[in-house]
């Protein structure tokens, strides 16, 4: 059956069970409640004064009594430089553990090394926000039995709640605890920040493990993750590579394209009639993205405009605006770099939150719904609007989902910003490989080429156009592209599909079927 | 077009294409090799325009040695009829 922007979902999938097809931003959410049942956190006991420390990680896996079959979870704050993934596979691996389904919070390329044990049988199933390298194109070839399915940052906090990813065992690296399992990642040589996708599995894991490379002396302050959760604690030398989960402050691009597509984002935005006294503002931390941010601290400062909150993935550049008074918070769900971590221990503005008040759909009221303007990057955007930043060209899984359609759904403006191709490759086309975030939740594409109104924001087009910015068809727009890099061939797949993009609402978005080696 | 020597033209960098052209006996026909990070999109696009240009410049047998970082069209025919004029000694390279 096709669902809302066209794409054929089966009513079934081996391995994941009944597919529900994706209706529109907010068909399911307007009616108020829910449906979907949300399931019990586990109730546990512990004697006074007993002891969670273990003497290694993989003792206190052996605790956790793991089984074929099970769901092993872990949080992605320490970005490139974590370790732990790694580690606790490869324990998982020699006790003989098999089917297990991993539930990342995002994979990234510092866990390449895990992909022997997709061979094996030891992982049949990831569920992740994003997928990058040698795990990205695997999956992609169909290396897993069991379909992998991509979720956002706000949709992998209802997936816990209603009990599509059962946690038996959450392996949680802090940059410090105490001996009971209260932890933070805001200070220690490791520190990385806001702990912000680990509390929901915390709270819900059947066990749940804190491994830290830093006991403080009780009590750990302050306490993302608190100790009535927590079952066994365990210090370990290195929870990963310091220089990588620590390194150093978010520089703002020099390429002259990426400053060229922000500076005409910022004036997009400065037209739009949304840059207004107490405005709430999120951007992406890569290149354009990010850049968005220097020309809009410009703009305020010139107009006097003091902003309410920043959030979501936070960068030192956000933190330096907070301390000019250029905002008044920072809700930070995930820190970028370290300059980030001592905001977050000393200026009570710069407040941790957890995934779920961050972004999940079936609450009564995510940050991202009380987002005005939010700045998003693309792999690809089609002539619909619709925006893919999962797969790439060659259609292996080399990105994330992360906050994108959780923030677009929310902000009152959606901005996506990107180069109109890449080297050769076609950015702004007919039709894209994969959709993450339907084209209703984008109100204007900014690439160097050209800007482009969604035709659902006549007002918008209007502001715009009042204040002298040209404003070009999409059409065009892709039409111009192709005949500058030529029509691509489009990727060979089969007809199995080997993944599924969850919208946040839990509906299904988009299949990825497998791509021909 | 008579090829008289080894050239090259073009770069290794991003949106780049790198020709390297060697003249061979004739009959040997148009060997070519062609690596491209753009290979499953463009790769057949970008050997009918290798094709074109040699057809244009009547070359029959020729060694090219191409390796494309992304390049557009036009820089592909460009790169490629510089390297092809340098073998000619039509045209000198910017190093000599």
């Amino acid at each position: 059956m096709k669902n809302k922007v066209n794409i054929d979902i089966p009513e079934e999938l081996a391995g994941v069970g009944k597919l529900e097809p994706f209706e529109g931003s907010f068909t399911k959410l307007k009616k108020g409640w829910m449906e979907e049942k949300t399931v019990p956190p586990p109730n546990k006991a512990k004697m006074p004064h007993s002891n969670k420390m273990c003497e290694s990680l993989r003792e206190a896996i052996i605790k956790s009594n793991p089984k074929d079959g099970m769901t092993v979870s872990f949080h992605h704050h320490l970005r490139g430089g974590d370790n732990l993934i790694c580690e606790s596979i490869k324990i998982l691996a020699e006790l003989g553990i098999k089917d297990i389904t991993l539930a990342a919070s995002s994979l990234t390329t510092a866990h390449d090394p895990i992909l022997p044990y997709f061979k094996d049988g030891t992982i049949t199933q990831i569920y992740a926000s994003g997928i990058r390298g040698e795990l990205g194109r695997a999956i992609a070839e169909g290396v897993l039995p069991k379909p992998f399915v991509i979720h956002s940052h706000g949709g992998r906090v209802r997936s816990v709640h209603t009990g599509k990813i059962k946690i038996d065992l959450a392996i949680l690296a802090a940059s410090a605890s105490d001996i009971e399992g209260n932890a933070t990642g805001a200070h220690g040589k490791s520190a990385f920040g806001s702990m912000g996708y680990a509390a929901i599995d915390s709270w819900y894991a059947k066990q749940v493990i804190v491994v830290t490379d830093n006991i403080v002396d009780y009590p750990c302050v302050p306490q993302s993750i608190t100790q009535n959760y927590i079952d066994y604690v365990v210090k370990v030398d290195s929870i990963g590579d310091p220089s990588k989960i620590a390194g150093g402050t978010t520089r703002i691009t020099k390429a002259p394209m990426d400053l060229q597509i922000a500076r005409l984002a910022a004036e997009v935005i400065e037209r739009s009639g949304e840059l207004k006294e107490g405005f709430s503002f999120q951007v992406g931390a890569g290149g354009a993205s990010l850049a968005v941010a220097k020309y809009i601290r410009k703009i305020m400062k010139k107009r006097a405009i003091k902003g309410s909150f920043l959030l979501g993935g936070v960068t030192s550049y956000g933190v330096d605006m907070l301390n000019e008074g250029l905002f008044s918070s920072i809700f930070d769900v995930q820190s970028f770099d370290a300059a980030v971590s001592s905001s977050l221990m000393e200026n009570p503005y710069h407040i941790e939150i957890p995934a779920g008040l961050y972004a999940n759909p079936f609450n009564c009221g995510c940050m991202t719904n009380k987002l005005d303007i939010v700045v998003l990057g693309a792999l690809e955007i089609d002539t619909n609007f619709n925006v893919n930043v999962i797969t790439g060209s060659e259609g292996y899984v080399r990105g994330a989902s992360g906050g994108h359609s959780d923030t677009a759904s929310g902000a009152t403006l959606t901005v996506v910003v990107c180069p109109s191709f890449r080297g050769r490759i076609p950015i702004v086309k007919k039709k894209v490989h994969t959709i993450v975030t339907p084209g209703e939740s984008i109100d204007v594409l900014v690439t160097e080429r050209g800007i482009c109104v969604n035709p659902q924001r006549p007002e918008l087009k209007a502001n715009l156009e009042a204040a002298g910015i040209k404003v070009k068809d999409i059409e065009a727009l892709a039409n111009e592209v192709e005949g500058i890099t030529g029509l691509a061939k489009p990727i060979e797949t089969t007809d199995r599909i080997v993944g599924i993009v969850e919208y946040r609402d839990g509906t299904v978005i988009d299949v990825i079927r497998q791509v021909k080696e | 077009m008579e090829l008289k020597q080894k050239a090259q033209a073009g770069s290794f960098e991003s949106s780049d294409i790198l020709v390297m052209v060697e003249p061979v006996e004739k009959g040997a026909g148009r060997l070519i090799e062609l690596k491209s990070i753009v290979m499953q999109q463009f790769g057949e696009d970008l050997l009918k325009q290798i094709h074109a240009n040699l057809d244009k410049f009547a070359i029959a047998d020729v060694r090219l040695i191409i390796n494309d970082k992304g390049a557009l069209p036009p820089t592909v025919s460009a790169r490629l009829e510089t390297a092809l004029k340098r073998a000619a000694q039509l045209q000198t390279g910017t190093l000599n």
